[in-house]
């Protein structure tokens, strides 16, 4: 047998009972094959079993088992859906999982102030099915939407697929309730359009990866649907030319809703999955959309198309209706996930770059994979800079590792070089944390700490993420 | 992916080998690595997971399921009882299978899971020991025995030794767990298909096509005119039809209940008995039959006798709409107002995920004059059939009967069409017990209904 980690082996903690004294029945899992599961989140290579998950209900469930981890100075790390890629939501040795998931209730959608109230535990998907209901928007859509919990996106401050036009998860919150790390709960925010009472506190935990507070609540801001949109598909014969193409594109002045992009490597693994006829011999394509007035999603479409054509695009496919830009959306999404196919572990990064330098930094990537024999697909949201190149590798190989490393290492640097930032979207979590000191300088790494010490002094809320 | 068995090497090389377990490896342990480490834990199946649906805990999730057979394969953990139970909660509908970017092959997992729970017998109990020796052991690896069964069920039922039974409350004298199952028997159908199909039928016109019908096993005994709708339909298409009169189980009960030895055992014996056939294809019209009869490559696998017998006999099964599609079957005539009205279609699980046929069925239909194909909201969500789910886990199959019938409703059709007997058998039960006034049919069976209707010329 090999020898198992202490926290799997070791007693459980003598806490247990008085845990789930406090709490309703149920609501605490013990057995090995209930936590096993919560492990891990969509990281590669991380993996700690936590000594007890909590399914909480209620806010005040919440409250009682955060103010229970004070007490006893447990750490306590809270979770979504577990689809994070910086391992944000997995455990700590010996610690809990306070998971959400359950905390469902879609609690309001109010069509006159365009604002939709939920609990964390909705998906996001959930969210934008319920504003579509009313005729609204709500337009932040990662690819893991249809699982994500909006709780999860706002701790991650989630990106999407619709960046560039409609900004991110931060954009879109007006309100939020917290379980702060003493157990006590506030309310911040409202629903006003304009609002300078004081700091504004509930940005401080937008993206704060379960550091700073347990978010029970949340006031989320919706726009009106735009009323009509245009898919298209552009191929390319090389990288340059579908980078140049982006440039392109906002240099005229055009700001689609998405404009993604696909090397070759992804373009055949999303189809391996997909099967809805991309073709797998181009270089690059790029998927790009545009919504809003009927005159000007034409014009906008046509102008993209010319501008593709123009940079030496192969060919532009115009989706022939609704059903078709939604198979390339969703096509889209899976190409994290659909990398796996090729080798056993998927390492993505999610670095990201002003838009300028794009260019440059596709390809120093390709270079870096040449540098290190190493096999990298790039695919991400080229119209925000946001690129995610994905290491295609074997987690059980050590040399081959050591090359991973090495070549994070180096993009990375160049990223920084460029002005650039190591994460866009997916967080700092654990996989991120090395690197974080080198982009915020030790001013402003320790200025993070000191929030953080501020905000929960005996580090009990997912120690050991972000920061140490 | 070119250079996958040099990574699954790579992967065995840094694992503790035989040697480390003691020599005693289980079906986990002997599976490819490469399998298990698959799964990358994105998550993006778990919104697709009927049991996941239910009860909102990784455990009861794709995800969830694969990393307790990982920690096992890792040997992190033991099969526990609750490792068992996990593995008979799972419906085995593969919707995760369709969902998963990544390609985990679930359906193996999930085989050799449960293959292992039973080796080890983590679940044993007298009662559940000896369902499983008369049922996989015997019954359904004994095709004579099986028709003998049928027959007499029929006799019970027809000469109202049932209605009887019932009213004289005789079923008390059953143990609880039978005494529930006893109203869920199906109807017995009085002639099976070795009464309803010669052994080889030729088509009218000259033959363009050799091909066999599988006749199933509880399809034979409770649905044999879907299995003479199918020859029909064949026929109409210029197909030559041969169907042995006594066929084995195909074995997918056994697979899927962690039973790979006698389900090899069948396996073989299916092989044997069209190999010296020359067929075009092999025609199953059971989505649950079909999904598992194309894995017999994979089953046979390890067999070095039969790997390659096996893989040219998964090369040649198709499903009855899958091969009608795919050959150009012909439409039929007719005027539209003898046509079957509003039909909605239920996707059986082993015909959507399991072989990822969707199209095919629809296309069917849409040529039948007078049929109006309504969408069904969620068609590809689990009715609760799942072979033999309903008996094992009655709770959580009576609430996806449940969601099932209600997105029936909503459609309001004349017909249900689906094209598995258990999910036939699921709906018709469901839509009797809630005096629903559609039928309950096989895709196949409105196709023939339709040629034979067909004005003469
Ligand atoms: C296939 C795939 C595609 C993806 N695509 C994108 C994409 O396009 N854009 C993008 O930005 N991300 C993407 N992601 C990453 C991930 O889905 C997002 O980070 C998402 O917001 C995580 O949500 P979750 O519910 O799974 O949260 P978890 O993974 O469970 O948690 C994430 C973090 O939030 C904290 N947290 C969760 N809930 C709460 C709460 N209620 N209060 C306080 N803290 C909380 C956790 O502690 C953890 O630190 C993708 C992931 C996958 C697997
Ligand atoms: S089974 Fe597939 S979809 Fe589900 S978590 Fe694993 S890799 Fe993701
Ligand atoms: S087979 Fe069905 S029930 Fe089982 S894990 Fe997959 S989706 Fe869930």
């Amino acid at each position: 047998m090999k020898p198992a980690a202490p926290q799997e082996a070791g007693p459980p903690p003598d806490w247990l009972e008085e845990l789930a004294r406090r709490l309703p029945a149920g609501r605490v899992l013990t057995a090995p094959e209930d936590l096993e599961p919560y492990a891990f989140d969509g990281t590669a290579a991380l993996r700690t079993r936590p000594a007890a998950v909590v399914m909480a209900r209620t806010r005040d469930e919440v409250a009682a088992t955060v103010r229970f981890a004070a007490e006893r100075k447990i750490p306590l790390v809270g979770r979504g859906s577990g689809t994070g890629l910086s391992g944000g939501s997995v455990p700590v040795a010996g610690g809990l999982v306070l998971c959400l998931a359950r905390m469902k209730r879609i609690l309001e959608v109010d069509a006159a102030n365009l604002t939709l109230s939920c609990e964390p535990g909705v998906l996001t998907a959930e969210v934008a099915a319920a504003a579509e209901q009313a005729g609204l928007f709500y337009p932040p859509d990662p690819g893991s939407m249809k699982i994500s919990t909006i709780g999860g996106n706002v701790a991650e401050n989630s990106g999407g697929l619709r960046g560039l036009k409609y900004g991110v998860t931060r954009d879109y919150v007006l309100g939020l309730e917290v379980v702060l790390a003493d157990g006590s709960v506030v309310w911040l925010g409202n629903k006003c359009v304009k609002d300078v009472a004081g700091l504004s506190l509930k940005d401080l935990f937008i993206g704060s990866e379960g550091c700073l507070g347990i978010i029970t609540r949340l006031l989320l801001k919706l726009v009106p649907k735009p009323p009509a949109r245009r898919t298209l598909l552009a191929l390319f014969g090389s990288m340059e030319a579908a980078a140049e193409t982006v440039s392109g594109i906002i240099a005229a002045k055009i700001i689609p809703c998405t404009l993604e992009f696909l090397d070759r490597t992804t373009i055949g693994a999303v189809e391996a999955h997909a099967r809805i006829g991309l073709p797998t011999e181009v270089a690059a394509l790029v998927l790009m959309e545009t919504d809003g007035h009927p005159a000007v999603v034409e014009e906008e479409a046509e102008g993209m198309a010319t501008i593709a054509k123009a940079n030496g695009a192969l060919e532009v496919r115009v989706a022939a209706d609704e059903a078709e830009a939604l198979r390339l959306a969703t096509a889209r999404r899976s190409a994290f996930a659909a990398l796996a196919r090729i080798r056993p572990t998927t390492i993505l990064e999610d670095v990201t770059v002003p838009r300028s330098e794009l260019a440059t930094m596709v390809a120093f990537i390709q270079a870096t994979a040449e540098k290190h024999d190493l096999r990298i697909a790039t695919f991400g949201h080229l119209g925000d800079g946001n690129l995610h190149p994905t290491i295609l590798t074997d987690e059980t190989n050590a040399a081959e590792m050591e090359r991973v490393e090495a070549a994070i290492g180096d993009i990375v640097d160049e990223t920084l070089r460029l002005g650039g930032t190591i994460t866009g979207e997916h967080g700092v979590g654990l996989a991120k944390k090395p690197y974080l000191r080198s982009q915020l300088g030790e001013e402003g790494h320790a200025l993070l700490r000191r929030v953080k010490a501020a905000l929960d002094p005996d580090g009990i809320l997912n120690p050991g993420k972000v920061h140490d | 992916m070119p250079d996958s068995a040099t990574q699954a090497r790579d992967a065995q090389a840094s694992r503790p080998g035989p040697g480390v377990t003691g020599g005693a490896r289980g079906f986990l342990h002997d599976l490819d690595y490469s399998v298990v480490q698959q799964c990358i834990h994105c998550g993006m199946c778990l919104p697709t997971c009927p049991t996941y649906d239910e009860t909102g805990l990784e455990r009861n999730s794709p995800r969830g399921r694969i990393a307790l057979m990982r920690a096992v394969a890792d040997d992190r953990m033991e099969v526990t009882r609750a490792f068992g139970e996990e593995m008979y909660y799972c419906l085995g509908c593969l919707a995760c299978t369709t969902a998963c970017p990544a390609g985990v092959n679930y359906a193996e997992l999930f085989e050799r899971a449960r293959a292992e729970v039973e080796r080890l017998g983590v679940l044993d109990h007298p009662r559940r020991r000896w369902v499983r020796r008369l049922v996989l052991g015997g019954v359904f690896t004994r095709p004579r025995l099986l028709r003998l069964l049928g027959r007499l069920l029929w006799l019970h039922q027809a000469s109202g030794g049932q209605w009887l039974f019932r009213k004289l409350r005789l079923t008390r004298l059953l143990p609880a767990w039978l005494r529930e199952l006893e109203p869920m028997t199906p109807p017995i159908r009085p002639r099976f298909s070795d009464r309803l199909i010669r052994p080889i039928e030729q088509p009218a016109g000259p033959p363009r096509r050799r091909v066999a019908v599988l006749t199933g096993c509880v399809q034979d005994l409770i649905y044999p005119e879907i299995n003479r709708d199918t020859v029909d339909v064949l026929l109409a298409n210029g197909c030559t039809v041969v169907t042995p009169p006594l066929q084995p189980c195909c074995g997918s009960l056994h697979a899927h209940n962690g039973d790979l030895a006698n389900a090899r055992g069948l396996a073989r014996a299916m092989i044997s008995l069209f190999e010296e056939e020359r067929l075009d294809a092999v025609i199953t019209n059971a989505a649950g039959c079909g999904s598992h009869l194309k894995h017999y490559d994979r089953l046979l696998a390890d067999d070095p006798e039969w790997r390659e017998r096996a893989a040219a006999w998964s090369a040649k099964v198709r499903d009855i709409s899958e091969f009608l599609v795919e050959t150009g079957f012909r439409a039929p005539r007719g005027a539209a107002a003898d046509g079957p009205g509003r039909v909605t279609y239920h996707e059986a699980c082993h015909l959507c995920h399991g072989q990822g046929i969707t199209r095919q069925p629809r296309e069917i239909l849409k040529t039948v004059p007078g049929l109006e194909l309504a969408e069904l909201a969620e068609s590809t969500w689990c009715c609760g059939s799942a072979g033999v789910y309903n008996i094992t886990q009655p709770e959580q199959a009576a609430k996806l009967l449940r969601r099932k019938l209600e997105r029936i409703a909503a459609v309001g059709p004349r017909v249900v069409a689906t094209a598995n007997p258990g999910c036939l058998l699921q709906l018709q039960n469901g839509a009797r017990a809630a005096g629903a006034a559609y039928a309950v049919v096989h895709p196949v069976s409105l196709l023939a209904a339709a040629y034979r209707a067909e004005p003469a010329d």
